[in-house]
């Protein structure tokens, strides 16, 4: 599959060409958008969690979501993922057998992606009138029920576009596991590459993939975007068949200005 | 805690009622009592401390000491041990479902049409039966003039639209007391007829309501009690023919002869 170039030679077309569709690219760039989308979920769920407490009166919730998101947002994710490998199995040998280079990557992106996902949607709530909050209390809804129903599905309108950023992110952060030796696409280009001395053209077929995978993202992050936005001049809506999307987070602006 | 009300007549009973926000004094000793069925309208100047009573009615706004009693229901706290301390989410909520309160800036929910703004709470607070909700919405919908608009949605109607859906919206819920606070101060002139012609049909239908308002023609005409706030205190109250026309105190003649000149 890969032969050994001589000194000095010029980059190998051929190389690249060979190993575009090699199945341990396609397996890697599996990889790299199965861990990808799963980090990126959990980190949603954990920033959910974490905007919440970060915003409660209680300081029982709030000190503890500050004290993570400094954590998190301040270290460096790669120091994170090499505390969690190479750390934590040194502190807390019980746990070796629960640290793989998937587990460790798992939890490491989720967590780091947790906090600045947390931020994110803090935004996003907040950016929702408090008149809404107030119109829900005011006839009998609970806080969880105000914002399981009201505020949340208007702080998605929000919340969505740096979403999108921040999994177009994700996919290439995925290349940070390649420390841990985890199979996604830099490292299987790194190993594969510097064993038949072509490191830098497979470099150029794991870049491919990751130029197709957020270029393919950027444009379902449009189609998602287009689909939110109430103002498109070429909007056809017919009664009753607004889509799942639509009438989850509605085409209203959010607000309520005076006519 | 249960207070004794003569009757079951009083439908809102503030006692000494002290809101602080930080230094400053909003309300400072109110004591306010309205009867069932009454329409009692506030009037003053802004920062007298109406609205800020108002939403510690349906106990939006907590309060710093006194009382207030819904229906001989006291709102916001209960007794523990003798003494007072601030009541369960839920029963807050409970007693908040029984009081309709009408926003100056509606607080529609935008991504819901005017009939899902309407069948909303009933349905997620009361779980009430879809069907049925829907069908009472819709008869409220026609009841406020919009049966036409209710399926869409709150950014296309206009905002007299918009407050009639709110209104609505509260009544939905059968209240027994609606609040209203300053439901016409953010609309434009023509549209403010529209919506008080909701609310005198309400009066006339015996809802009690407690309303903030610079409509003085209204409170003229539909109020029975009308209550005068000058920096956080009740400076006079009456009925109309009283505040209005022989007033006692001189704060109450400047301030309506203020409005009087415009």
């Amino acid at each position: 599959m890969y032969r050994g170039g001589k000194e000095g030679s010029v980059f190998r077309w051929d190389v690249v060409g060979q190993n575009l569709f090699a199945q341990i690219f396609l397996t890697a760039a599996w990889t790299t958008l199965w861990i990808a989308v799963i980090s990126q979920t959990c980190g949603v769920i954990i920033g959910l969690f974490i905007a919440l407490m970060r915003m409660s009166r209680f300081p029982f919730f709030s000190w503890p979501a500050r004290f993570y998101i400094w954590i998190f947002r301040g270290s460096p994710l790669l120091v994170q993922i090499l505390i969690l490998y190479f750390g934590v199995p040194e502190v807390f040998p019980g746990l070796v057998p629960f640290i793989t280079v998937y587990s460790t990557a798992l939890i490491a992106f989720s967590f780091n992606e947790g906090a600045y996902m947390s931020e994110i949607i803090r935004a996003g709530i907040t950016s929702v009138d408090a008149g809404q909050m107030e119109a829900a209390k005011s006839l009998g809804m609970r806080y969880s029920l105000a914002m399981r129903r009201i505020i949340l599905p208007q702080a998605a309108r929000v919340i969505v576009p740096p979403l999108g950023n921040e999994f177009n992110n994700m996919l290439k952060t995925t290349s940070l596991a390649s420390v841990i030796g985890l199979f996604e696409l830099t490292y299987t280009a790194q190993v594969n590459g510097s064993q038949g001395f072509v490191y830098f053209e497979l470099l150029i077929v794991a870049t491919f993939y990751y130029l197709i995978m957020t270029t393919l993202w950027g444009y379902i992050q449009n189609w998602i975007e287009r689909r939110m936005d109430p103002d498109r001049s070429n909007q056809i809506k017919r009664q009753g068949s607004r889509s799942f999307l639509m009438r989850m987070v509605g085409t209203g602006t959010s607000g309520t200005g005076v006519r | 805690m249960r207070q004794a009300n003569e009757n079951g007549m009083e439908m809102v009973r503030a006692e000494q009622v002290v809101k602080r926000f930080g230094q400053l004094v909003v309300l400072n000793g109110v004591n306010l009592t309205v009867k069932r069925g009454q329409v009692v309208v506030i009037i003053g100047p802004s920062g007298s401390g109406k609205t800020t009573l108002l939403r510690c009615i349906n106990h939006l706004e907590k309060i710093d000491s006194g009382h207030i009693y819904i229906d001989g229901q006291m709102i916001g706290y209960r007794e523990v041990n003798g003494r007072l301390v601030e009541d369960r989410e839920a029963t807050i909520a409970r007693m908040r479902s029984q009081i309709g309160f009408v926003f100056q800036r509606f607080n529609l929910f935008p991504h819901k049409t005017a009939l899902e703004n309407v069948i909303e709470a009933p349905i997620h607070v009361l779980h009430q039966p879809k069907n049925e909700v829907t069908e009472r919405a819709l008869s409220l919908l026609e009841k406020v003039g919009l049966a036409e608009k209710a399926n869409v949605y709150p950014h296309k109607l206009s905002g007299g639209q918009q407050q009639r859906v709110a209104i609505a919206r509260a009544l939905a819920m059968n209240p027994k007391l609606m609040l209203f606070d300053e439901a016409t101060s953010a609309l434009d002139p023509e549209l403010v007829g529209e919506v008080l012609k909701v609310m005198r049909q309400l009066a006339e239908e015996g809802m009690t309501m407690v309303v903030v308002t610079h409509e003085m023609g209204f409170a003229r005409d539909v109020a029975d009690h009308v209550v005068f706030m000058d920096k956080a205190v009740i400076v006079e109250q009456g009925t109309p023919e009283q505040v209005f026309d022989h007033a006692a105190n001189e704060r109450t003649r400047t301030f309506l002869g203020m409005i009087r000149e415009e």
